[in-house]
């Protein structure tokens, strides 16, 4: 059986640390704040120029002047710090920021990453997934193995245009979990979702991987 | 010599001319120079060339000068949240140039800073590179990316000074401090504007070098774009 949205995100939570600087991107990454251990010091980074971002206001107690880069009504925490776009940039393109999670339309088996624009419909902007996959040092990708036309997105090479080449460390799809070597190629198959085989995975990707030991 | 003007109106008279380059600050709706657009639409001026983050929402922040088709070109890394803009866009009434988002951001700092040009590795092998100079530091691939730098910068600050000095409030300082640092004239509406020595100079996030002509914003709407709430339990 397939992983929900929730199980996805919990599996993505496992990549956080201890004192780790973390942007994560709308949708089921957004969840993978509310897996975040107990006990673990974690600090949610906001592109818009935030650092300890809290969770929603209480009715009656948003701020129009306090958001996250979904523009969502936020909050602030004790350690909280505020700072301008080109700071906030700077914290990426910089290397400062441990880990990335966000989501996609397209990886390759080369780490290549699309996320923002499909020919031919309106593009709306990659906003700040360009800088993201850039600059930190670790970045997950959490998606559907397949659309839900069931078109293959774990690919052999994206054809849709790039976020980003050479970019994704690891894939977390609603089947499986793959570790990508995005400096010297290579696609693992780490973790398979309960009732899901190897062979089925197989069927619904283009991308070649080696499956770890003991999975199969 | 005095920087306060009596209102936003003024603060833009004699500033302004078609065809112009404007950077407008604020994410979204966060911080957006409410009173200065209103007195950009209310002025008329047509084929501008707008820098910001973002277009608006329909009838709300640069939203207002699309509808009044004051746009000629949008400079942005997102643009999702306006429908007008996409009919103008897709109907060819609009040009738009994506930047992502921080490329767009150092751009700015960039053009305050008297930096020319900079190297940087976000969009290296994507369309963002596309007919850009390529340069290798250390065995990576970095795209060479220019400055920007605007006719009229407008921002908005929380409290300001009468000499220009600016403090933001939380996630509404994004791109207006940057902002500030580029425009051959900067103008900023505060919510408070207060006499110097109000302000403690240890906290000023953006000094009053930058900014040429200020207003007292009065009362704002603020309106909240994505209203999220948590129950209480």
């Amino acid at each position: 059986m397939a992983w929900t949205r929730d199980e996805m995100a919990a599996r993505a939570a496992k990549e956080l640390s201890d004192g780790f600087y973390v942007n994560l991107g709308i949708g089921i990454p957004t969840l993978v704040a509310n897996y975040i251990p107990e006990g673990m010091h974690v600090t949610l980074h906001s592109e818009n120029g935030m650092l300890g971002i809290g969770p929603f206001p209480y009715e009656g107690e948003e701020d129009p002047d306090l958001i996250n880069a979904g523009k969502q009504t936020v909050t602030e925490l004790p350690h909280s710090s505020y700072f301008d776009s080109a700071a906030s940039f700077g914290m990426i393109r910089g290397g400062h920021i441990n880990l990335a999670i966000l989501g996609a339309m397209q990886v390759a088996e080369n780490g290549d990453l699309a996320n923002w624009m499909i020919p031919g419909k309106l593009v709306k902007g990659m906003g700040g997934a360009m800088d993201l996959v850039a600059g930190v040092q670790r970045v997950v990708v959490v998606m559907d193995h397949n659309s839900k036309a069931g078109d293959v997105k774990f690919l052999k090479a994206c054809d849709l245009p790039l976020t980003g080449t050479h970019v994704v460390d690891l894939l977390i799809t609603d089947i499986g979990v793959f570790d990508i070597d995005k400096k010297n190629g290579g696609v693992t198959l780490i973790e398979i979702a309960p009732g899901v085989t190897v062979d089925e995975i197989r069927e619904r990707t283009e991308a070649s991987f080696e499956v770890a030991p003991g999975l199969a | 010599m005095n920087k306060v003007f009596p209102d936003a109106a003024s603060a833009l008279d004699g500033l302004l001319f078609d065809g112009m380059t404007l950077m407008a600050g604020g994410f979204g709706l966060c911080g957006v120079p409410e009173h200065l657009i209103e007195a950009l639409k209310a002025s008329g001026t047509k084929d501008l060339t707008i820098i910001s983050n973002n277009a608006g929402v329909d009838g709300d922040g640069l939203g207002v000068l699309l509808e009044t088709r004051q746009i000629a070109k949008m400079v942005s890394s997102y643009v999702g949240e306006n429908k007008l803009f996409e009919k103008q866009y897709l109907d060819g009434d609009l040009e738009l140039e994506f930047n992502p988002q921080g490329t767009l951001a150092e751009r700015i700092r960039a053009g305050g800073a008297g930096i020319p040009a900079f190297f940087t590795k976000t969009g290296v092998g994507t369309l963002v590179a596309e007919g850009k100079e390529i340069r290798d530091f250390d065995g990576e691939d970095y795209v060479m990316e220019s400055w920007l730098r605007s006719d009229v910068s407008i921002v908005k600050a929380w409290k300001g000074d009468t000499e220009g000095n600016l403090i933001f409030r939380k996630t509404a300082r994004n791109f207006n401090a940057p902002m500030a640092t580029a425009g051959k004239v900067t103008v900023a509406e505060v919510e408070e504007l207060v006499e110097p020595g109000s302000l403690n100079a240890d906290e000023i996030h953006c000094a009053g070098i930058f900014v040429q002509r200020i207003i007292d914003g009065g009362s704002y709407r603020k309106v909240i774009e994505k209203r999220t709430t948590r129950p209480r339990s």
